[in-house]
């Protein structure tokens, strides 16, 4: 347990600081296996297209996140690559296999945590994981001991013998996840691992995520709509309306929106706003009693300003743009915004559906 | 800084879980899968006591309460009280309730979601759906044993080639109600659903299967209808391997336990078993394509 923290903070930090991580990447694209892979998938029902045309690549190893409000067809999509819809058009290969020529091998290369529960309340932790290994023909001599790792992993082993209906919804959204993993699966899709739970657990969910990342060789790909989330993973693409608008790494799409926001208080409010407009060329304003000002690496800027400002400074606070200024940069609305207008094409599609087809 | 150069993957530690390979679909991988279903339907059914003891009273009910009731209004004859007369088809009614309860059990998988778990799985969808057919028919098995054991209250000896005899057309016919109940069972979402369809088949399909009255001599709307119940087909042969155990008169035995005919033809015992066994394959072929369908 002491280690976990450790994990998120080291490896998988360095990775996502900086672009150069994400040219290398690029430059590296030949030798990196790709784990999954899609070339113009396209789900359809009816005259309604709910992914329309997704081309992306995953690589081998790597946590990849997708991003955007319900309804933009994130779930269609992970359903497609682990064969559970068949595409309209496109097609797509996981882990080197055909999601819809060579299903099965497919699923056995995969783990699937799904966005709803599927573990059976009635029997042990223990039992579950039986079942799952003897379905996924995981080898019957190596059975008992992987199970325990799993179950010691995720830090179940204490409650193995208890039902499932007597755990927690962290505990079996962890349980669920050792599941997955059982079978050694060389992709990991979770379908929103967090949703519906408290802070707490998701943030513990988080740090199992992470752990894993360190100690197995696996690639993730999930969903999710939290913002905060996104930033955990090495790259993301942000879906609306079925489409993938930005692919990049959370940094990098942070960088494309740019500036970070600078908040100060000062002894002399209105003569800091005149200096920073003479001084350094910046347009700063009142906002909510702090002086406000937008400035590109805002945390090497603070220091000049600290320096170069005649003005004393009682306090600083950076903001950094997060993804859900990303997402606004991007779609000109927030998440909650495409939420609501999401639920009003379902709304449209109901009325629609009970009128008499054209 | 020159760490950030480095590509992200081989800085790794190794693996602290033991990779396994998953082998290929084999048709050992198959029998896996059709025994650890089997193994989670008993295990079910073993953690849910109650369920053991319901499944029992619907029989019980008919036979002593019905039975006894409508015992006084009839006489059959020197020796034979209407308990003995319904209890084969309380024979065939308990497998009956227990192995459609069984099915049932796949609706709420699909409530709770597990059923989801075992569609993904690298296994043919018949593995499932055989697995759970054979887990719920030696369930009803165990409750048809229940039944023979009150043998002694029936007035009915407690013979051991006529249990065993009566043992196995319960396992035969309480896989065909799982077939059928499974088969059912791949099209409806609702365990709601499901009851209502239960009570809707169940009690025409015990009815009508010449459980409560002889066969023979009906009116021709209910000869049709008794001859396409497949409980007909398990309840006949019952009551010949019980009636041949009881000392009634030979005029009596033909009135009570005239067999099954088909337009004046007498269908043998062994064809009669035949019917509920085909009847099970088909069935069970049935849901097996309708579940490898969904999803």
């Amino acid at each position: 347990m002491a280690g976990i923290p450790a994990v998120p903070g080291g490896a998988g930090r360095e990775e996502g600081a900086g672009r150069l991580v994400a040219v290398a990447t690029i430059a590296d694209e030949e030798q990196r296996a790709v784990a999954v892979s899609a070339r113009g998938l396209v789900k359809s029902y009816g005259d309604i297209q709910a992914v329309r045309g997704i081309d992306l690549d995953v690589f081998s190893g790597e946590t990849f996140g997708f991003l955007g409000p319900n309804g933009a067809g994130k779930s269609t999509t992970i359903s497609m690559l682990c064969t559970l819809l068949t595409p309209s058009a496109g097609s797509a290969q996981v882990a080197g296999f055909d999601v819809v020529r060579q299903r099965d091998d497919v699923r056995r290369h995969i783990g699937l945590v799904f966005q709803d529960q599927t573990l059976d309340g009635y029997l042990s932790a223990q039992m579950n994981l039986r079942l799952h290994g003897e379905l996924y023909g995981v080898p019957a001599s190596v059975l008992p001991e992987r199970t325990e790792r799993i179950l010691k992993m995720v830090g179940l082993w204490d409650r193995r013998k208890s039902k499932v209906n007597t755990f927690s919804g962290g505990m079996r959204r962890r349980l669920e996840i050792g599941r997955g993993l059982l079978h050694s699966p060389r992709v990991l899709f979770l379908d929103e691992p967090t949703v519906g739970l408290d802070p707490q657990t998701r943030a513990s969910i988080w740090s199992y995520i992470q752990e894993l990342k360190a100690t197995e060789d696996i690639t993730m790909f999930m969903t999710t709509h939290y913002m905060d989330e996104a930033e955990y993973c090495d790259r993301i693409a942000i879906m609306d309306d079925g489409r993938i608008i930005a692919l990049e790494t959370p940094e990098a799409l942070k960088a494309s929106v740019g500036k970070d926001r600078i908040r100060i208080t000062t002894d002399d409010d209105a003569k800091a706003i005149g200096l920073l407009g003479e001084r350094f060329g910046l347009e700063a304003n009142m906002s909510e009693g702090e002086v406000t000002f937008s400035v590109e690496e805002g945390e090497h800027f603070v220091p000049r300003l600290f320096s170069e400002l005649p003005v004393a400074i009682r306090s600083v606070s950076v903001a950094r743009p997060t993804l859900d200024d990303v997402f606004m940069a991007y779609t000109g609305r927030t998440i909650r915004d495409a939420e609501a207008s999401a639920s009003d094409i379902n709304k449209q599609m109901m009325a629609r559906m009970g009128r008499r087809p054209r | 800084m020159t760490v950030t150069l480095e590509p992200p993957t081989p800085a790794r530690p190794p693996a602290s879980v033991a990779a396994v390979r998953v082998p290929n679909r084999t048709t050992g991988g198959e029998l896996r899968a059709i025994k650890i279903v089997f193994y989670r339907e008993l295990l079910r059914f073993l953690s849910d006591r109650i369920r053991i003891v319901t499944a029992l009273v619907q029989p019980v009910l008919f036979l002593f309460v019905l039975g006894s009731g409508l015992g006084t209004l009839v006489n059959l004859g020197p020796g034979l009280s209407l308990r003995t007369f319904f209890y084969p088809g309380i024979l065939g009614m308990s497998v009956l309730m227990t192995a459609m309860m069984a099915a049932a059990s796949v609706v709420w998988d699909r409530e709770y979601g597990f059923l989801r778990e075992m569609l993904v799985a690298p296994v043919r969808r018949g593995s499932l759906v055989l697995g759970k057919c054979l887990g719920g028919a030696v369930i009803a098995g165990f409750e048809g044993l229940v039944v023979i054991a009150i043998a002694g209250l029936v007035q009915v000896p407690y013979s051991p080639t006529l249990m065993i005899e009566v043992f196995g057309i319960q396992l035969l016919l309480a896989f065909t109600i799982c077939a059928f109940g499974m088969m059912m069972a791949a099209r409806i979402q609702q365990m709601q659903s499901f009851m209502a369809l239960n009570m809707l088949l169940i009690m025409p399909m015990y009815f009508l299967s010449g459980s409560m009255f002889p066969s023979r001599h009906l009116p021709t709307w209910l000869t049709v209808l008794n001859r396409i119940d497949p409980l007909t087909y398990a309840v006949d042969p019952l009551r010949r391997l019980v009636f041949d155990h009881l000392h009634v008169t030979a005029a009596t035995r033909a009135s009570l336990d005239a067999g099954v005919s088909w337009d004046g033809w007498h269908v043998p015992t062994l064809l009669e078993v035949g019917v509920v066994a085909v009847m099970g394959v088909f069935m069970l072929a049935v849901a097996i394509a309708a579940f490898s369908r969904s999803e």
